[in-house]
């Protein structure tokens, strides 16, 4: 089979074709090593390949699945991992100058669990730096481009999973969600991707953001693909006290999934203002949709969504400032070499090491804790997450899902943020409430705008409701054709 | 002239004794070449996560519940923020807003001093790392064996008047902690620290003064001494008319002043917020029976029966109670010499001056718990007499080797060959006219004299009754 036709099957197609002896594991993996050769010098989705590595890994895998000793879902499929998931002996730099050459002597669980799953892993993946952003242009290691079009940015801050999805320079990939990290460079890149309810995963090795919002996700072609990427990761592990018990998704149950009686509801708080008319537009055409699948779609207020972006940043940056204290240049990473004493070694190797976003959210951090200012800041925070939680837990009386736009806008163009760093932290405004209170969200392409762009459509459900949104979002997929184009075939189709 | 008194408050900081550390599953024990008792999640790591140990709680309820404190139902940890070497995630998790437990009271003093200190709060929190100053390479060095052993700090309640009433408190919360299992309390180890917050007022007056503190205090001289001076330093200043200070201060001991570290001005902004790593703690009443449960018989009580049922005497009593390696020294003793007072008796004589004359606090007494029992049996069943019992605890004090072996490697066993020991007799007879004489004249401190000779050839291993008997023979035989 041609590397071409390779490239183009799911996730899930490459897996059978792998397990009916049609290709090999070697070779999807040579045929996605092909592609990131051809394409990452211009779009930078990645921040190391595993070139022979992963031909390696995939021979060894192929003669496993030969001998019958692997039958996970995924067995023998290449996929690639954002660069803040630590993986034994290889680098692992957040895309930060900070831990450029950190080299962790451990394995993030969900590394493991993917050895175990017979996965194939091509290499690590470009982000902002330390997660801190919504462009993926904050990166030590050079923006990443949007493959859509590369004056553009791909989103953030998994903006190199997302994009290596979409110019398929791998199967499926692995982000990390912390207030949208997953789901809106799914929506810029018109890939699919899962936040999934907070504990599902565990953030052992998972190098900390804000810990009580980070969750490992997968992004994938088509929903489909995530669910069988998320069952590879899930479950209680003894090195994260914050996971739960959770039931892996069932894919033929997805597959089936109906649409009749399904109760949908719609804020109409995310269509005030700021919202772009032509994300409005799909995003209201895409909840029509359900509506004609026999869903019921009723319209609601969740006025505490205005409260979302100040409640997110000052949880985001109080947790962060804490979690990132730890680069202080005595035990690894950066340490500026113009240091004479021990201040100097803290102020010079954290000012020399961090990029200014990063260092933006850490003074914001530090500021928000202070004391004096903590009862006006964080306390206030911590209220404003207990009404919105229970805004949900009341929501999710009368709705079994809420739709809505993933971004008020589709991708802006490289620079537009960077120069206005407010308007970069609103365009994470639907994003980061599912994340305040730990609910599961998902973002599937939905459309596109006048320049072609993709638009997203984001879901948010109960609790561990993943089953019940991946069907939904499956239903959606079988009636639809967005997620099946990819920027190549942007003139055919066009 | 106005009288003053101290007002004294302790953090007490004790180590708690579980095998592993407090997230990790790395050991605890003292000591071990710098950084091996350290992994990726205590060195804090990038990406790794701390996962509360279980046992920790329990210790931490268990000291909570000997010192009359309530336990928590729901509490959580927080994290406190700040920058050195020794604090690898730049942060400690400990508990600010809801501590393990809560208003507990310890009684100190004897009769009309009784007197009872209050317990504000104990919460559970990681000690940190040491630096090391390598003089050699003109450099500080860091060591993180010690980064994530469980801590619990015992804030006091501001009662305490006089450096006494202080140390009889910390030797009777040492005691009670060495009781219950949960720390060893070794201030020389610093598995139990003390910062003392004092400050002065004229007697009579209800508010406080201003205070200082005085931290990582790890004698209990030290203590003494340190309360002693600030008490009149602080007088002496407000008797001139100056003010005192809210600082913290380091006492030198060897120098006995002590000087400011650092003002109010410079403190530490922790920026305390709740630790999203770790789960809230939910104790249930079970859990707290069950932990009750396992408190053992305190001192008091082991006191009174050690005197009512073992028949010991009180002063035997008080000091084999005094501290709960005595006890465990004692009881094993006594279990495996099958005779309490025989074995309270080698405690008493034998075994306190040893670790009197070494300097040595019997929880940092090097000997294995079954030593003295064994020499004590090898004594009752003959192997040896009593004096090279005492020989051979002497020799071995300090040391692992087995006193059974070491009696037999050694050739120290009773010499009850009656050829050999009526060849000691006869020489001791032959070489001591005068003492045969006089013993014949009836005196009879003569035997003992004889005995002691004959003794002396056997080098020590005569069976004393039979050299009696076989002397006392031969002597009859020349009347
Ligand atoms: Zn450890």
């Amino acid at each position: 089979m041609k590397d071409e036709n390779i490239l183009n099957m799911t996730a899930l197609e490459v897996a059978r074709a792998i397990r009916s002896g049609d290709i090999t594991s070697p070779q999807a993996t040579e045929a996605v090593l092909s592609a990131i050769e051809e394409k990452d010098g211009e779009l930078n989705g990645y921040i190391r390949v595993f070139g022979d590595r992963a031909i390696a890994r995939a021979s060894e895998v192929q003669k496993q699945i030969e001998r019958g000793a692997l039958d996970y879902p995924l067995a023998g499929v290449p996929y690639a991992i954002k660069d803040n998931i630590c993986t034994e002996g290889i680098p692992t730099t957040c895309g930060s100058k900070m831990l450029e050459n950190f080299i962790p002597p451990y394995s993030a669980t969900v590394v493991h669990d993917l050895e175990r799953a017979g996965a194939v892993s091509v290499g690590k993946l470009n982000l902002d730096e330390f997660c801190m952003g919504s462009t993926s242009e904050t990166s030590f290691f050079g923006p990443v481009k949007n493959p859509w079009d590369t004056t553009r940015v791909p989103g953030g801050s998994s903006g190199g999973a997302a994009a290596s999805v979409a110019a398929r320079m791998s199967f499926y990939a692995y982000g990390s969600d912390t207030g949208g990290s997953i789901r809106q460079p799914c929506s810029y890149c018109g890939v699919s991707g899962i936040k999934p309810t907070y504990g599902s995963v565990s953030r052992f090795g998972l190098i900390a953001y804000a810990s009580s919002l980070d969750q490992i996700g997968p992004i994938g072609r088509d929903m489909l693909d995530c669910a069988a990427a998320l069952n590879q990761i899930i479950g209680k592990d003894p090195a994260d006290q914050t996971t739960i018990d959770t039931v892996p998704i069932d894919l033929s149950a997805a597959s089936e999934f109906s649409g009749k009686g399904l109760r949908i509801g719609v804020p109409e708080d995310f269509f005030a203002e700021g919202i772009d008319p032509e994300v409005e537009a799909a995003v209201r055409k895409a909840v029509h949709v359900f509506s004609e699948l026999g869903a019921s779609v009723t319209s609601f207020r969740l006025p505490i969504a205005r409260y979302a972006i100040p409640t997110y940043y000052i949880i985001a940056c109080a947790e962060a400032c804490s979690n990132l204290s730890r680069y202080d240049g005595i035990k690894y990473g950066y340490r500026s070499q113009n240091a004479k004493s021990l201040s100097d070694i803290y102020v010079m190797s954290r000012s020399e090491g961090f990029g200014l976003e990063v260092k933006r959210r850490i003074m914001l951090g530090n500021y928000v804790l202070s004391s004096g200012f903590y009862d006006a800041y964080y306390k206030k925070a911590l209220q404003s997450k207990a009404l919105i939680r229970k805004a949900f837990d009341e929501a999710f009386v009368k709705y079994d899902l809420i739709l809505g736009p993933t971004a008020p806008s589709t991708a802006p163009r490289i620079g537009e943020s960077l120069s206005d760093p407010l308007r970069m932290y609103l365009s994470d405004v639907y994003t980061v409430l599912p994340n305040i209170v730990g609910l599961p969200s998902a973002s599937i392409p939905c459309g596109f705008d006048r320049n072609n762009m993709p638009v997203g459509l984001q879901m948010i459900g109960p609790y561990r409701s993943e089953q019940t949104m991946v069907g939904a979002a499956c239903l959606f997929q079988r009636s639809t054709a967005y997620h099946l184009r990819f920027p190549e075939k942007r003139g055919e189709d066009a | 002239m106005i009288e003053y008194e101290a007002v004294i408050g302790l953090e007490v900081h004790v180590e708690l004794s579980t095998e592993s550390k407090i997230f990790c599953a790395c050991p605890t024990a003292f000591g071990g070449a710098p950084n091996t008792h350290v992994c990726a999640i205590c060195s804090g790591m990038p990406g790794t996560l701390p996962a509360l140990n279980r046992e920790v709680l329990r210790y931490a309820i268990r000291a909570g519940l000997a010192t009359n404190c309530e336990i928590t139902r729901d509490g959580k940890f927080d994290r406190k923020n700040y920058f050195y070497p020794d604090l690898p995630k730049a942060y400690q998790i400990s508990q600010l807003y809801l501590p393990v437990c809560r208003n507990g009271r310890i009684e100190i003093g004897e009769g009309k001093n009784k007197k009872t200190i209050g317990i504000h709060e104990m919460h559970i929190e990681e000690d940190a790392g040491k630096l090391v100053h390598d003089p050699e390479g003109n450099c500080t060095l860091v060591d993180y064996n010690r980064c994530g052993i469980p801590l619990i700090e015992i804030v006091s309640k501001p009662d305490f008047r006089s450096a006494d009433e202080v140390t009889d408190y910390l030797e009777r919360l040492k005691t009670t902690l060495q009781y219950i299992g949960v720390s060893d309390c070794k201030m020389q180890e610093g598995s139990m620290r003390a910062d003392i917050n004092l400050s002065v007022r004229p007697v009579g007056r209800e508010e406080l003064g201003t205070r200082t503190e005085m931290k990582n205090m790890a004698s209990l001289k030290a203590i003494s001494r340190a309360i002693e001076a600030e008490t009149k330093r602080q007088i002496s200043r407000i008797s001139a008319g100056k003010p005192i200070k809210q600082q913290t201060r380091r006492w030198d001991d060897d120098k006995g002043v002590s000087f400011s570290m650092r003002s109010k001005e410079d403190a530490h902004d922790y920026k305390y917020f709740p630790e999203p790593d770790l789960l809230p703690l939910r104790v249930s009443d079970g859990m707290i029976e069950e932990i009750r449960r396992e408190i053992p018989e305190l001192r008091e009580a082991r006191r009174a029966r050690y005197i009512k049922e073992l028949g010991l005497p009180e002063y035997d009593a008080d000091i084999l109670t005094s501290s709960f390696p005595l006890v465990r020294i004692f009881e094993r003793t006594a279990g495996i010499c099958g005779n309490a007072k025989e074995a309270s008796n080698w405690i008493m004589t034998d075994l306190l001056k040893l670790l009197k004359d070494e300097q040595v606090a019997p929880e940092d007494m090097h000997f294995p718990e079954d030593s003295l029992g064994k020499i004590i049996r090898m004594t009752s069943e003959g192997v040896i007499n009593r004096s090279v019992g005492r020989r051979v605890l002497t020799e071995l004090f300090g040391s692992d080797t087995d006193p059974i072996t070491y009696v037999k490697d050694n050739g120290l066993a009773m010499v009850s060959d009656q050829s050999v020991i009526e060849t000691a007799v006869d020489r001791a007879i032959r070489e001591n006219e005068k003492a045969v004489a006089d013993y014949l004249c009836g005196n009879p401190k003569s035997l003992q004299f004889l005995i002691g000779q004959a003794m002396r050839h056997l080098r020590g291993k005569g069976d004393p009754q039979s050299v009696q008997k076989i002397l006392f023979e031969h002597l009859e035989k020349r009347r």
